[in-house]
C-alpha cells in the first residue's frame, strides 16, 4: 500500500533526510520518500501492518521534528 | 508568512536590540553579562530544549546539539558577544530558509493554479455551483465568461475564445465552437459554453496535471541523492575533527586548552551542511516550476539532470514534425480546371473517413451533395469507383490507374499521389502531404546551436516522403519504412554509438511509440492537450505540441544544474576554507557563522533563480 502524508512546517531539507532515514528503518516499510519541497512524505509499507507503521512514523516524526505537523 | 515564521521574526527582533544594547552600552561587565545571558534565552531557548529532548532520543549529531554546545562554549570560554551572535545568526538564517523555501513554494504552487473550484450545474432551472467531483460523466455544465472549464467535455452550445496558457504557455487564445473538445483548466474569456462533460474530475486533464506536477520533485536526482548522502557523513565528520582539534594539540604541544577549544566551537557552527539540502533540492524544484511556465512538464529532477547531458535527439516524424494531418499540396491536371478535378475527387472521396480522403474534402471546401453520387464501389487497396452526375470516376493510386488500363502520366512529386479519372480518361492526380510545424525547422536549428551533436528522424513512412522531410529541416539522418518494432532496434543503435555520458532524447507523440519512449534516456511525448496515454508514457510532456520547446526545457535543464553545482562548490569550498583557517587559528566564530548562515542565504538566493524563466528563451515562432 502506498500513502502519501502531508508534513506541515517541514522546512528544513536535513529535518527531511533524518526523517526519511528513521522512517525508512521501521520493519515492513518497503519504500520511503520525504520531499522537503513539496512537505509530503510518501509511505510504501506491507498491507497488513500498514496502520501500525504509519502510528510508528508518526511518533518518529514527533521525535525527530516536534514542530512539524503530521496530517495522514 | 506563517506563524511559525511571525513568531521566530519576533523573537530576532527583541534578541537584536538586545545584542545591541549589549554590545553598543559600556556598562559594567556584571550587567553586560545578564544583558547577554537574556538575549541567548530569548532566541536560542528552543534550540537548547531540543537539543536536551533529542540526546534523550538517542540522537546525538543533531545541529541542535552541535549550536548548543558550540555556543555555550563560547559563552563559558567568556566569547559573550559571539556565542550570543552565533545563535542569532543561526535563527536568522533558520527563519530565512524558511521564507525563502515556503515564498517559492507559493509562486509555483500559483503557477499551478488552475485547479477548478466548482462547476455551473443546471438544476431545476436555476445554476447551482457543486464541487467539479461530484458532477457524472454526460453532465450538462455551464462555463461563463471569466471562468475556468472545470472538466473536460465537448461544447453543445456558444462560441467563445479560450485561454490555455494556463496549461499551454500559449498567449494565443483558441477559438471554441459547437462540437468541439473543451479541456478542464482553460479559462472561458468571451461568451457563455454549454458543455457535456466526458471525463470525471480525476480522469480530467486539470486533474492529471495537478498530480504529475505535484509529484514531479519526489523523483531525485543523482545530485539530490548525492547531497543527501553526502549530508549524512559530513557532520560527524566535522564534530570527530572538532574533537579531536579540542584535545590532540594541547596535549601535544603543551599549548593552553582554551585557544584549541575555541576553534574546535568554531568547527561546530560550520557543521551543518544546511546550505546545501535546502539549496539543491530548491533549485531543481524551480527547474521544473520554470519549465512548467512554458508549459514543460518535467516528471523528476532526475530528468532534468539527463536533459542537461542530451547528446542526441531522436525524432518521430508524424504528430512530432509534422503536423499528423494532411493536406493538398499539388494538383496536377489534365485538361480539366483544378477545381473540377478537385471536386470530382472529393465527391468519390465523400464516403470515406481516411485522413486522406479528409484532407480533399477540406481542399474542397464546399458541402458535398450526396445526391449526385451514386453506386460508389471500393476497391480494396486501389481506390474508389464512384457514379457522379451519371460519369464514371475513379480515384486512387497509380495501381489502380494500371488495373483499368488507364493512360496516366506518373507523378514525380513526393508524397501521397491520388489520381483522378474521368470516363475512362486520365484527368490529373492530387497530392498530399503531411504538413511540416512551423516551428520544426526553428527547433532542429536551436537543438544544434544548444549543442545536440546528432538528431534523427525515425519514420514509418514511405523512403521519399521521410528524406524529403528530414532535407528540409536540415537533420542528421533519417530512418524511414520503419515497423514499431524497428525503431526501437534503431534506438538500441544509436544509444551504442552515443558517447558514454551523453544521453539519448527520444520525442514522440506519444502514439504507438511508448516502447521508445521507455527504453530512451529521456521520452518526451507531444502532449496533445490531453492525450492521456501520452502523459502516462513520456517523462517530459511538451503541452502545446512544439518541438521548439525542447531546446527551451534542456536550456532550463542546463541552467538548474548549473546553478546546483554552483552552490556545491561556493557551498564547500567556504566551508572548508573557513574550516582550515578556524584550524590554524585564522578564522573566528564570525567567520563560522558566515560560513554557515551566509552561504546558507546566498545559496537559497542562487536556488531561486532557476525559477526565472525569461520569456525570451523561448524560440520565437515561425
Amino acid at each position: 500500500m502506498k500513502k502519501t502524508i502531508k508534513l506541515i512546517d517541514l522546512d528544513c531539507g536535513h529535518c527531511a533526510a533524518k526523517i526519511q532515514n528513521a522512517v525508512k528503518k521501521i520493519d515492513g516499510v518497503t519504500d520511503v520518500s520525504v520531499n522537503f519541497m513539496s512537505q509530503k512524505m510518501v509511505l510504501e509499507a506491507q498491507d497488513d501492518k500498514f496502520d501500525t507503521i504509519l502510528i510508528e512514523a508518526k511518533a518518529l516524526i514527533k521525535k525527530i521534528e516536534p514542530d512539524v505537523t503530521v496530517k495522514a | 508568512m506563517t506563524r511559525k515564521q511571525k513568531h521566530l521574526l519576533a523573537r530576532i527582533l527583541v534578541a537584536a536590540v538586545l545584542f545591541f544594547a549589549g554590545s553598543l552600552l559600556h556598562t559594567s561587565e556584571p550587567v553586560e553579562m545578564g544583558i547577554f545571558l537574556v538575549c541567548y534565552a530569548v532566541i536560542g531557548w528552543d534550540i537548547v530544549w531540543k537539543a536536551v529532548t533529542n540526546i534523550l532520543h538517542g540522537q546525538v549529531f543533531d545541529e541542535n546539539f552541535l549550536m548548543t554546545i558550540a555556543t555555550i562554549g563560547a559563552l563559558i570560554l567568556g566569547e559573550h558577544s559571539e556565542g550570543v551572535a552565533v545563535m542569532l545568526f543561526y535563527q536568522v538564517g533558520e527563519w530565512f530558509q524558511s521564507y525563502a523555501v515556503s515564498k517559492s513554494r507559493k509562486s509555483i504552487a500559483s503557477l499551478m493554479d488552475i485547479r477548478p473550484d466548482y462547476a455551473n450545474v443546471e438544476r431545476d432551472g436555476k445554476l447551482v455551483q457543486v464541487d467539479p467531483d461530484e458532477v457524472p460523466i454526460g453532465s450538462t455544465i455551464v462555463v461563463k465568461p471569466g471562468e475556468r472549464s472545470p472538466l473536460d467535455g465537448t461544447i453543445l452550445k456558444g462560441s467563445s475564445a479560450l485561454d490555455t496558457s494556463a496549461l499551454t504557455g500559449e498567449s494565443m487564445p483558441r477559438e471554441a465552437e459547437p462540437g468541439m473538445e473543451v479541456i478542464s483548466g482553460c479559462i472561458n474569456q468571451t461568451g457563455i459554453l454549454t458543455i457535456q462533460t466526458t471525463k470525471e474530475f480525476g480522469e480530467s486533464t486539470v486533474a492529471k496535471i495537478l498530480d504529475l506536477v505535484e509529484n514531479a520533485s519526489d523523483k531525485k536526482g543523482k545530485t539530490e541523492n548525492f547531497i543527501t548522502r553526502f549530508a549524512r557523513y559530513y557532520t560527524p565528520a566535522v564534530v570527530f575533527a572538532a574533537l579531536a582539534l579540542a584535545i590532540l594539540p594541547p596535549l601535544i604541544t603543551g599549548q593552553p586548552f582554551g585557544t584549541w577549544i575555541y576553534r574546535a566551537l568554531t568547527f561546530l557552527v560550520i557543521s551543518c551542511p544546511c546550505a546545501l539540502v535546502i539549496s539543491i533540492p530548491l533549485s531543481f524544484f524551480g527547474g521544473i516550476g520554470g519549465a512548467s511556465k512554458i508549459g514543460v512538464l518535467v516528471k523528476g529532477s532526475n530528468y532534468l539532470e539527463s536533459l542537461a547531458h542530451a547528446e542526441t535527439v531522436v525524432f518521430d516524424k508524424t504528430g512530432t514534425l509534422t503536423k499528423g494531418s494532411f493536406a493538398v499540396s499539388e494538383i496536377h491536371t489534365n485538361g480539366m480546371k483544378e477545381k473540377q478535378l478537385l471536386e470530382l475527387a472529393a465527391y468519390a472521396e465523400d464516403y470515406s473517413n481516411h485522413p486522406i480522403s479528409l484532407s480533399v474534402k477540406k481542399a474542397y471546401g464546399k458541402k458535398v451533395d450526396s445526391t449526385r453520387i451514386a453506386d460508389v464501389q471500393e476497391i480494396a487497396g486501389h481506390g474508389v469507383r464512384a457514379v457522379i452526375d451519371g460519369r464514371t470516376v475513379l480515384t486512387g493510386n497509380a495501381k489502380l490507374m494500371v488495373k483499368e488500363h488507364i493512360k496516366y502520366t506518373a507523378c514525380t512529386s513526393v508524397g501521397t499521389v491520388i489520381y483522378v479519372a474521368c470516363d475512362g480518361a486520365y484527368a490529373g492526380c492530387i497530392v498530399i502531404e503531411d504538413e511540416i510545424k512551423a516551428d520544426a525547422p526553428a527547433a532542429i536549428r536551436s537543438l544544434k546551436s544548444a549543442g545536440i551533436k546528432k538528431t534523427v528522424m525515425l519514420t514509418g513512412d514511405a523512403d521519399a516522403v521521410g528524406k524529403k522531410v528530414a532535407g528540409q529541416l536540415g537533420l542528421d539522418q533519417a530512418y524511414t519504412e520503419l515497423l514499431p518494432a524497428d525503431k526501437v532496434d534503431r534506438v538500441e543503435e544509436l544509444l551504442k554509438q552515443k558517447s558514454e555520458k551523453g544521453k539519448l532524447v527520444f520525442v514522440g507523440d506519444g502514439i504507438n511509440d511508448a516502447p521508445v519512449l521507455a527504453r530512451a534516456d529521456v521520452g518526451i511525448a507531444m502532449g496533445g492537450l490531453g492525450s492521456d496515454a501520452a502523459i502516462e508514457a513520456a517523462d517530459v510532456v511538451l503541452m502545446t505540441d512544439e518541438p521548439s520547446k525542447i531546446a527551451s526545457v534542456m536550456k532550463i535543464a542546463r541552467k538548474t544544474i548549473r546553478i546546483a553545482n554552483q552552490n556545491i562548490v561556493f557551498a564547500l569550498g567556504i566551508k572548508l576554507l573557513v574550516l582550515i583557517l578556524g584550524a590554524l587559528g585564522y578564522a573566528n566564530m564570525w567567520a563560522a557563522v558566515f560560513a554557515d548562515v551566509g552561504v546558507s542565504v546566498i545559496a537559497i538566493l542562487n536556488a531561486i533563480r532557476a525559477m526565472r524563466v525569461k520569456r525570451l528563451d523561448i524560440p520565437s515562432q515561425v
